[in-house]
């Protein structure tokens, strides 16, 4: 699934060390530009994609065919206004929309990796992301965004490196994943691991694919996405094309239709071992333990401005976790703001329609380039 | 923009940082922001009133100040500004102490519950009193709290803050307040400002 032609890639050949001791290089990192980069070089806002997310931020996805994920957001006079500014999606690595992860062959054997392929950290995947500045000649970005996985990112970046963008937009994330958070995602990685079609992570030589488990992982991993009230208004108690209970075990109700159908669809699109690599990564992510349990330690190098946006109906990552680095930013008198969008579509508030959300993300961005 | 910010805005040296408590739309923010280039974040409870500051471009972190401001380091602004919102915490005095700690010197105003036009509205209509600045019913006031620019002038003597300038408004008229003259303040101002610090 990394082999199509509409990929722009850049191959790093500068060597990078992951946490896991291991070095890579001659790496492709898939990525992926909307607007242009304007002649002074800082209307640049690098967008981090969340767990399933990819490069393809807006309009019609290439490989896929369907909206890119973060259409809502970004495009022409949009919240992040692409007639505007220069935006820069790139895929992470571990990820499978063509940047150097699982389904790719390993140099020294020729064989696919699997799970021979290094586990990479939140921290890694930024360190390979911050070569497209380099390849773009960009001394310093006007913006880092992304929501979860993304937000995770964008709070790793600029605390690797502090004087690389103006401004720091975190949206619905944490700079810790909890043990809640670390549960859901296991109990994804154990429905991949438990089909007897993942054959250890071989499956492409077997010819096979996990498809069931992998469905099931996004199917659990959906839920968390959502609200309860969110859901109940969605689907209630609804039936599935039929009168009435048909006393099986066929999909009775409308969400799990849904869900079933969340997690077909999931597998055409997405690889299973990057998602056992990739839900690894948020795991590992403490940013307060890289500074010894001090979570402002990350930030006191940075003059950056910050604005931070949860939503109230979002249990994955709740107001108080995404509080707690406004907390950790106030500490050390950084430049700081901070809203919690009322909405009841749960954690994927970020990905949707979400007007107050998306006035607030614009003005913030549009307020702050015109002090450039 | 009304006088109380005119007159708080000219408390206020250039290039300060300030942090504004119960900012609401931001107007004095701006204002601050824009003539005196003053450093500014502001601490608001209400989502919509915090989007209007994001639309004005301005720093704010939607927060509570009787749970918020213990995250800000002490003395990391040079005033902290509470506008005629004191009243109306469930512990005021936990919030100027809060104040004191957060900012070099803090500027609060008071609605005077000792105002002539409140004292008469009770003394004749027998109901509570509703002026410019109390403009609430009793049902559905945010204020929980209510004191005179005597009460709050003799309450903060007895917490041994100093008080730098304390000032009667009624409407664009702006007298000093003093020890000789607080009974005919207390009477004529329908608004207190002072500037304290601990």
């Amino acid at each position: 699934m990394n082999t199509e032609k509409n990929i722009k890639t850049l191959i790093v050949k500068k060597p990078l060390k992951l946490d896991c001791g291991k070095t890579i290089n001659n790496f492709p990192i898939a990525y992926e530009t909307y607007g242009s980069l304007n002649s002074n070089k800082d209307n640049a806002i690098l967008v981090f994609h969340a767990l399933t997310g990819d490069q393809f931020v807006t309009g019609i996805n290439p490989v896929t065919k369907k909206e890119g994920w973060w259409s809502y957001a970004v495009g022409p006079d949009k919240a992040i206004d692409t007639n505007k500014y220069f935006v820069i999606c790139s895929n992470v690595i571990g990820g499978c929309m063509g940047s150097y992860g699982p389904s790719h062959k390993d140099p020294e054997n020729q064989n696919i990796f699997g799970t021979n392929f290094p586990v990479i950290t939140i921290n890694d995947m930024v360190n390979a992301q911050y070569n497209l500045l380099e390849h773009f000649g960009i001394d310093k970005l006007f913006s880092v965004t992304g929501g979860s996985m993304g937000g995770m990112q964008v709070l790793q970046f600029i605390s690797n490196f502090p004087d690389k963008s103006k401004t720091v937009v975190p949206i619905a994330t944490t700079s810790s994943h909890s043990a809640q958070n670390i549960a859901f995602n296991e109990l994804g990685r154990q429905a991949i691991t438990a089909d007897s079609d993942w054959k250890d992570g071989n499956y492409t030589s077997n010819n096979t694919n996990p498809g069931k488990g992998l469905a099931v992982a996004r199917m659990a991993a959906h839920i968390t996405y959502l609200s309860k009230k969110g859901l109940q208004e969605k689907f209630g108690r609804k039936l599935q094309e039929r009168e009435d209970l048909k006393f099986g075990f066929d999909a009775d109700f409308q969400i799990e239709s849904y869900l079933r159908y969340q997690g077909s669809v999931f597998v055409d699109r997405f690889d299973a071992n990057s998602y056992l690599y990739i839900t690894r990564a948020m795991d590992y992510f403490d940013l307060a333990k890289q500074f010894k349990g001090n979570l402002s330690d990350a930030f006191t190098k940075t003059k950056a401005k910050f604005f931070i946006i949860s939503f109230t109906s979002d249990w994955l990552y709740p107001t108080q976790e995404n509080k707690d680095i406004v907390i950790a930013l106030n500490s050390i008198g950084a430049d700081v703001g901070f809203v919690e969008i009322e909405s009841d579509k749960g954690h994927d508030s970020f990905l949707l329609d979400v007007p107050n959300f998306l006035n607030a993300l614009k003005n913030f961005l549009d307020k702050s380039y015109e002090e450039n | 923009m009304k006088n109380e910010f005119k007159v708080i805005a000219d408390l206020i040296e250039k290039d300060k940082k300030v942090l504004d408590v119960g900012c609401a739309d931001g107007t004095l923010m701006k204002f601050l922001k824009d003539n005196k280039n003053i450093n500014i974040r502001g601490l608001e409870i209400s989502k919509e009133k915090v989007q209007e500051c994001i639309a004005k471009g301005l720093t704010v972190i939607e927060g509570n100040a009787e749970k918020d401001l213990k995250q800000f380091p002490d003395k990391s602004f040079d005033y902290v500004v509470l506008s005629q919102t004191l009243q109306a915490f469930l512990n005021p005095e936990l919030v100027l102490d809060e104040l004191l700690r957060v900012g070099e010197k803090a500027i609060v105003t008071i609605p005077n519950f000792g105002y002539w036009k409140v004292r008469f509205h009770l003394l004749f209509k027998g109901t509570m009193p509703i002026t410019k600045t109390l403009p609430d019913e009793w049902y559905n006031t945010p204020n929980l709290h209510m004191c005179t620019i005597k009460d709050f002038f003799h309450f903060v003597k007895s917490k041994n803050i100093k008080i730098f300038r304390s000032l009667a408004l009624n409407n664009l008229d702006t007298s000093t307040i003093n020890e000789g003259n607080i009974g005919v303040k207390n009477m004529f101002a329908d608004l207190g400002i002072f500037l304290i610090e601990k």
